[in-house]
């Protein structure tokens, strides 16, 4: 593998990788001919994020000779690399990324002014393939608007604002602070903004819905979109599905997808409706669809630390939604504990499987969202 | 002035009173080397060395020649004392250490001799502080017997290049290392972190290599730990020299402008780390 970035591509490709450490603390890599993906998610899969590099970012593309390879790294190290961010357009001339095989190493070397030569020998660990399963073209509604407004909004909430409530009319759109159900009201602060559809560039609105997801995630990609002046687009639907932010131009594309709230949120109704098949085999799933590429599933997570989330047989990947769900609420229920953290985890599977591989891959692919220490056979095979 | 409130019998009395009218060059200098609380305080006709040490193995020295200060008296050959650093230059900076231009604080400093405390009188904007700080028996400052004819390699580099590798620096490995050679590399700063190693190279015909007198490959590594202080010295320089003798002993020399601008020096003497690791 050897790719080259020259001149302000160095500093894009640095904000991206900062961008990606507001999500995950790693650094997914993989050179497919495509382009570079880099990709990122959050400990509990509810945010991802995913910058593709085409060809034609980089002076030299060249993918590694072995086509599978992948592999992830500690994000904190590659920052490292790019450290002193405003000072890297000019002193780096050139960076370019090598891969070393035979000492496991990801070579990143960064040609400087006045000749000076930074070389990062970075060890790495062999991964699956992480990649969210969303599609952005089933999405009901579509937003696009320039990056100024995105983070004007954003301003005006506080940065400790974990999440953001977005509601859309035929030709408004509100965001407000969300506020847990059981907040004390009289303590809780309300914050709401109305944005007209002029405001965007693009307002496709078929469907009027509320849709609620974490803000904080979404730091890294206004301020990437920002300093790259590209238009954000968001697509979206119903509470539950995902919604997604893209920035794109002709030699990049960036992905976040962030999961919402589903409607049945609150903790009671999730016990409710969760008790009566305490061991559910499959119970029939809203969003079956044996379409892996044009649709997400949803899998409901829970902030206690619940039984892994290997699917047991058959194993269908809609199948994980109620039933390791119960258990977990189960347990709720009974102890009365702090509520849930109520976000559906992003579905990852790989794309563009062949029907036979699909199971295999999709077990493989699923890590642990909360694994009992002793459980060994959750480890990531390589 | 202090001056005009001292008797001449107190004046007789001191054998060393060195005096500036702007305290900053002094104790910007003397932030440089503070990494420990204790500097051995050496006057001389030339002017002051204060060296602080550490553990043994780390010497850093700063030079204040005697024609930077207003008045430098010595009534010996050779005064020395020892005080306490921390509090040295919290009296130095009493005044509050802003960079208000035109506004500065004024030191008199003045000794007695063995058993009197060092006495400063600083004053700014018409008000007048006195501090008495305690001195100490000084130690014999560790002689690393570093000589220019036992140097193997030396480099001098205009200190930006260096600022920007040494904020760098992956703290999290142990040792720098420095490779100094009359082939490639030339001369090349590596670390062994966590994340895995990185090297930083100058070549010889950068812009930045100002000197480049290599005369055979060596290899050296230098606990990060102890190398990490001089830092300071490296922001405040324009220029530093490294040299390695041929025990691979470190020397690091900065080429400070104060305020003024006049040019004083700093430099550290580093022991080389006895392991012997892997490339």
């Amino acid at each position: 593998m050897d790719c080259v970035a020259t001149g302000g591509n160095v500093k894009v490709l640095a904000k991206a990788i900062h961008s990606l450490s507001r999500i995950g603390e790693e650094l997914y890599l993989e050179p497919v001919e495509d382009g570079l993906a880099l990709r990122s998610v959050n400990s509990s899969r509810s945010a991802f994020a995913c910058f593709l590099l085409s060809p034609l970012f980089f002076q030299r593309y060249q993918t590694p000779s072995d086509q599978s390879f992948r592999c992830k790294m500690p994000i904190k190290s590659v920052q490292a690399v790019f450290k002193s961010l405003s000072s890297l357009d000019r002193s780096v001339e050139k960076c370019r990324i090598q891969l070393n095989s035979e000492k496991s190493r990801l070579t990143i070397t960064l040609h400087c002014k006045h000749g000076l030569l930074k070389t990062h020998n970075l060890s790495f660990q062999d991964c699956e393939s992480l990649q969210a399963v969303f599609d952005k073209e089933s999405c009901a509604n579509v937003l696009q608007a320039q990056p100024r407004l995105m983070v004007d909004t954003v301003l005006h909430f506080p940065p400790s604002l974990e999440e953001v409530n977005l509601s859309v009319s035929s030709d408004r759109v509100w965001l407000r602070n969300h506020v847990e159900d059981d907040a004390d009201p009289s303590r809780a602060m309300m914050t709401e903004l109305c944005l007209s559809s002029e405001e965007f560039d693009h307002f496709a609105v078929s469907t009027q819905t509320s849709i609620t997801f974490c803000l904080k995630e979404l730091r890294g990609l206004l301020v990437f979109a920002e300093s790259s002046g590209l238009p954000i687009s968001m697509y979206f639907d119903e509470p539950g599905s995902p919604v997604i932010l893209s920035v794109a131009d002709s030699v990049l594309e960036a992905n976040f997808v962030l999961a919402t709230l589903s409607e049945d949120s609150h903790p009671k109704n999730h016990v409710k409706s969760n008790t009566k098949h305490p061991d559910a085999e499959q119970p029939p799933d809203d969003f079956m669809n044996d379409d892996m590429d044009s649709f997400l599933i949803a899998m409901e997570t829970s902030e206690l630390p619940g039984p892994s989330h290997v699917p047991t047989s058959p194993p269908h990947p809609t199948n994980n939604r109620k039933h390791s769900v119960s258990e977990d609420e189960q347990e709720e229920a009974l102890t009365e504990g702090p509520p849930n953290k109520k976000f559906c985890s992003l579905f990852f599977g790989s794309v563009l499987p062949t029907p036979s591989q699909l199971t295999n891959q999709t077990i493989q692919s699923q890590e642990v969202l909360a694994s009992d220490s002793e459980d060994e056979n959750q480890t990531e095979t390589s | 002035m202090p001056l005009s409130t001292q008797s001449q019998a107190d004046i007789d009395q001191y054998i060393l009173i060195a005096s500036l009218d702007n305290a900053r060059n002094l104790s910007n200098i003397l932030k440089a080397i503070s990494f420990k609380d204790h500097a051995i305080f050496n006057a001389t006709q030339n002017g002051l060395k204060v060296t602080v040490e550490d553990s043994k193995c780390l010497q850093a020295n700063a030079f204040i020649q005697a024609d930077i200060f207003q008045e430098y008296t010595i009534k010996e050959d050779a005064v020395g004392f020892q005080v306490n650093l921390t509090v040295l230059l919290d009296c130095l900076t009493i005044f509050g250490g802003s960079t208000v231009p035109g506004v500065c604080t004024a030191l008199r400093m003045c000794y007695n001799g063995y058993g009197y405390p060092l006495t400063l009188f600083l004053e700014e904007g018409g008000v007048v502080t006195v501090c008495k700080i305690n001195t100490q028996e000084p130690e014999e400052p560790i002689d690393f017997d570093f000589c220019s004819t036992n140097v193997t390699n030396k480099v001098i580099l205009q200190s930006d290049s260096l600022k920007e590798a040494f904020s760098e620096l992956d703290m999290t490995s142990e040792v720098l290392q420095i490779t100094m050679s009359p082939s490639h590399p030339y001369f090349r700063l590596s670390t062994f972190g966590n994340s895995g190693n990185a090297h930083y190279d100058y070549p010889k015909d950068s812009d930045m290599m100002e000197l480049f007198q290599c005369t055979k490959l060596q290899t050296n590594r230098y606990k990060m730990s102890l190398l990490k202080p001089s830092t300071k010295a490296l922001a405040l320089s324009c220029k530093v020299s490294v040299r390695t003798d041929s025990r691979g002993f470190l020397s690091l020399q900065y080429l400070v402008r104060n305020d003024d601008g006049q040019i004083c020096f700093v430099e550290y003497y580093c022991c080389p780390d006895e392991e012997v690791g892997e490339e």
